[in-house]
């Protein structure tokens, strides 16, 4: 190796650098038959992709998240041009209040007819107008309990709060969830925003605390399964996913309430593709596509006509994926209450996890 | 005595070293999609594996960007170990500093500032045309950048061990810094270029955070792929996946380790 | 070592590296840090740390990176220096049977160590299997440190077998002629030039494993808060950039005091080859 061969060596790698970036750009640019989607991971029956394509011509590029905070970055900056975007309900609710959402024409996606008129209903609570938002999927929160391990009946949010479990109790590890289960049992809003009833639920939780067995998100589910605990807060579809494999296992709503979530897909106003992206929000919102992505990840469809074709009557009628309107009347469904809010229920949180 | 102690040493650390990894293979052959709950043996995570394009696709971009980062870091860090070792302690710790900063921030850190990065040069290179995509490119970039002190912190210590004053002989006998460098500097230096390399190549197969930050759409690694899994409980196609590969990599090193000790013969059953 | 021109030629990809890809991201963080969400200069964000539960947070994770580096030098030292002294390990790669389990993803090892520990898990069912009493450390801290020397271990081996696996013999049989025992030997001689190694090992434990949280969270049960924690919430949670990258700032300051502090000791231990 000459000396000239390391001074090239040494002028490459930036200029590669430079053109590796700047060079890119033309692959991109939005030619007619693309869209970008952005879905939770394990989110949809890849077949309907293909099936998409196949319908329509258009091309799917497609990509995962794994929660609504580490997706949001990525479209407040415009990092990257998505076209359809799939967050929860609070999030929504965020991404309107800062502009970041393209209103949906309605006249490309006339399959909203099949979204139940009480999911609609739900959805004004973060999207008032229905003017950026489409159910996709939607849930509750409650606890899964056991039944050889818990004799009582389980009705309350109380039981987590029960000596006789102590180390037994498996509670959500993230703010929202933890607090709003907390603020729940104390008959309060889980979207509150009195500091006194946060701190009054935050106190609760600090005297739980010695009883829990771990903080979790989404180990609950493998726990639970394997009888590592007796009772765990998740979400209800994973509910019917856990009974098929323990079928100890039983999940209730508590008499005090509980959330219920939704998750919708939207249009970023940055998208390139949007008549594409209606394209696909009303493919996905048929029927059928509708009933083959609840067959394959069982969490609960807001598609009344995909509800009546499900075949096995235990699980169109389960309790479950489809509560009644008297449990879901109890239910809130959470909402951007502002970042500053947003920073009292993190410091309770965090004063929580540190005591 | 004391060899049987140093063999019980080596057997124990391997044990703890293996037994997640055995777990892992044990769990591929689950039929069961939980990892609790061993419900029979069964093959349907490889015949699963191989129809899963995305998961290939993405297991080629990891190799792909570990390989890459890998080696580019090594070959940036091995010179800027060089560099370091040339100058005033000062500026030395300076430099130093610099380079161990993406170590030493919060993953989440280095992933947003790359990224906010990444946007600026998008806006900057939009005034003369260009674009700046996320996707391939931007993750490798990424990727040497946290390698880079692992390699010049492997490099260092070498390169403190070498005796100047071969490397000055070298000088005047005759030969030119860049001969006398691959010949006298560069041998001694190797295994920490090569510790480099492979602890560069190791932390790119793992980065997750930082790779989701500076990732574009439709580009995936393994990491990006199984995190976003964890929502819905990660498919055991991924433990499939991880025995193969591991399998591949052990036959891997057996085939290397094995070709010199035929040569020597006689040690060829001592075998690990 | 190298002059003028060469020594240019040396650090120029470096130096172009480090200023577009470190320097330039670090002023963004000191940007972000340094202001508040409107954009004025304000050090709110560096006195955020002096919270109770940060500066908690921040302990915890100093005490748990500090053990986890401790037995991860404790574990890793005679571990390269038995396998420098194995005969069949002429081309070093028996090292490599120790860096390979690394290569299988983070997040399904710490998961597979679940899997093992776990009230119900493999361990507890093979020592119920032989009637011994089970073994509980799930969900506290020292699963947490189990789970640190795990992922780190490779990290403290490496550099260590390279700066042994090249000490003159001759120099260590000289010691023993003139009369050492074999802990005088290691003592006054092999540690010492061991020294650098050590040290780069002891950095790239102690450093990344003060900002990780992802292992306490899996095996620790998410019940304490590590200031790793508190970092990545301010991003994610609160979308608080700013009080992020003022935390940031502080850990970042503190780990580059105590590792000049370090390099201190290192230059006084062995300023012989500079």
């Amino acid at each position: 190796m000459k000396k000239r061969n390391l001074l090239i060596l040494a002028g490459v790698i930036p200029a590669m650098l430079l053109t590796g970036c700047g060079g890119g750009g033309s692959e991109k640019t939005a030619d007619a038959g693309q869209v970008i989607v952005y879905n939770w991971g394990e989110y949809l029956d890849p077949e309907t992709l293909d099936m998409f394509t196949e319908e329509t011509g258009i091309e799917v590029v497609y990509e995962e998240f794994e929660t609504n905070e580490i997706m949001y970055p990525k479209i407040e900056t415009g990092a990257v041009a998505y076209d359809v975007v799939c967050p929860s309900d609070y999030m929504i609710q965020k991404m309107i209040q800062n502009d970041l959402l393209a209103e949906i024409n309605f006249d490309n996606v006339p399959n909203i007819k099949n979204i139940g008129e009480e999911y609609m209903k739900s959805s004004r609570e973060f999207d008032p107008e229905n003017k950026y938002s489409v159910p996709y999927c939607w849930g509750t929160v409650g606890i899964l309990y056991n039944k050889t391990m818990v004799d009582e009946p389980v009705t309350s949010w109380d039981i987590l709060w029960d000596e006789k479990y102590k180390d037994n109790i498996l509670m959500q590890d993230s703010v929202r969830d933890a607090l709003g289960i907390a603020l729940k049992r104390l008959g309060y809003s889980l979207n509150t925003t009195s500091e006194d009833e946060i701190a009054e639920a935050a106190d609760t939780l600090i005297e739980q605390k010695p009883l829990v067995q771990a903080y979790v998100i989404d180990q609950v589910r493998d726990k639970m399964i394997g009888d590592e605990a007796a009772l765990g807060v998740i979400y209800s579809g994973e509910a019917i996913y856990t009974q098929r494999e323990n079928e100890n296992l039983e999940y209730v709503i508590p008499e005090e309430g509980s959330n219920i979530w939704i998750d919708s897909w939207v249009i970023p106003k940055n998208a390139k593709n949007k008549e594409n992206a209606e394209a696909f929000i009303n493919f996905m919102c048929e029927p059928e596509i509708a009933l083959m992505n609840f067959d394959y990840i069982t969490y609960s469809t807001p598609n009344t006509a995909a509800r009546e074709l499900i075949e096995d009557e235990d699980i169109r009628n389960s309790t479950i994926a489809f509560p009644p309107a008297s449990e879901l009347e109890r239910c809130e469904t959470f909402q951007y209450l502002g970042d500053e809010v947003d920073n009292i229920y993190n410091e309770y949180w965090n004063k929580v996890k540190s005591s | 005595m004391r060899s049987f102690l140093k063999k019980f040493y080596l057997f124990f650390i391997f044990v703890l070293l293996y037994a997640p990894i055995i777990t892992l293979i044990v769990l591929s052959f689950n039929s069961s999609r939980t990892r609790a709950k061993w419900g029979g043996f069964s093959l349907k995570w490889y015949a699963a594996l191989f129809e899963n394009e995305q998961i290939l696709q993405a297991l080629y971009n990891t190799l792909l960007i570990a390989l890459l980062s890998a080696l580019i870091a090594t070959v940036i860090g091995t010179m800027a170990a060089l560099a370091l070792n040339s100058m005033k302690l000062r500026t030395r710790t300076f430099w130093m500093s610099m380079v161990n900063i993406p170590m030493l921030n919060a993953e989440i850190v280095t992933g947003i500032s790359l990224m906010m990065l990444f946007i600026a040069l998008g806006n900057f290179l939009s005034m003369f045309g260009g674009s700046v995509t996320f996707g391939f490119t931007t993750i490798l970039i990424g990727h040497i950048t946290f390698n880079l002190p692992y390699v010049v912190l492997s490099v260092m210590p070498k390169l403190r061990q070498v005796n100047p004053s071969t490397y000055e002989a070298a000088l005047d006998i005759g030969a030119s810094p860049v001969y006398a460098f691959f010949k006298v500097v560069l041998p001694d230096i190797m295994p920490g270029v090569l510790s480099g390399f492979l602890l560069a190549f190791t932390l790119s197969l793992d980065d997750f955070v930082i790779t989701h930050f500076v990732k574009g759409p439709g580009v995936d690694t393994l990491s990006t792929k199984i995190y976003s899994e964890v929502r819905k409980g990660i498919k055991p196609e991924m433990y499939a996946l991880s025995t193969l590969v591991f399998v591949a990599v052990l036959l891997l090193l057996l085939i290397i380790n094995y070709k010199p000790k035929t040569k020597k013969a006689g040690n060829t059953s001592e075998k690990y | 070592m190298t002059k003028g021109k060469s020594k240019w030629l040396l650090s120029g990809p470096f130096l172009v590296w480090t200023a577009a890809f470190i320097i330039i991201p670090l002023a963004i963080i000191v940007y972000y840090g340094l202001t508040t969400a409107e954009g004025s200069f304000t050090l709110a964000n560096i006195a955020e740390i002096g919270r109770p539960e940060n500066i908690k947070a921040l302990l915890l994770a100093l005490l748990l990176s500090l053990v986890s580096t401790v037995i991860c030098l404790l574990m890793a030292y005679p571990l390269a220096m038995t396998l420098c002294s194995l005969k069949f390990n002429a081309n070093g790669l028996i090292v490599m049977i120790f860096i390979v389990p690394m290569w299988m993803n983070f997040l399904l090892r710490t998961l597979a160590w679940q899997t093992l520990l776990e009230k119900t898990g493999v361990i507890n069912m093979i020592l119920e299997a032989l009637h011994l009493p089970t073994l509980n450390i799930i969900n506290t801290p020292y699963a947490i440190v189990l789970g640190m020397v795990y992922n780190f271990l490779p990290f403290m081996l490496l550099p260590i077998y390279n700066s042994l696996i090249k000490i003159d013999k001759n120099v260590v049989n000289a010691a023993r002629d003139l009369g050492a025992n074999s802990f005088q030997t290691f003592w006054h001689i092999t540690f010492p030039l061991s020294l650098p190694g050590v040290i780069s090992g002891i950095t790239m434990v102690f450093v990344p494993s003060l900002t990780t949280f992802v292992i306490s969270d899996l095996l620790g049960g998410a019940k304490i808060l590590l200031i790793g924690n508190v970092i990545e919430q301010k991003f994610k949670q609160g979308n608080n950039w700013n009080v992020g990258s003022g935390l940031s700032l502080v850990l970042m300051v503190f780990i580059l005091i105590s590792m000049a502090i370090m390099h201190k000791y290192d230059k006084d231990g062995e300023g012989v080859t500079l």
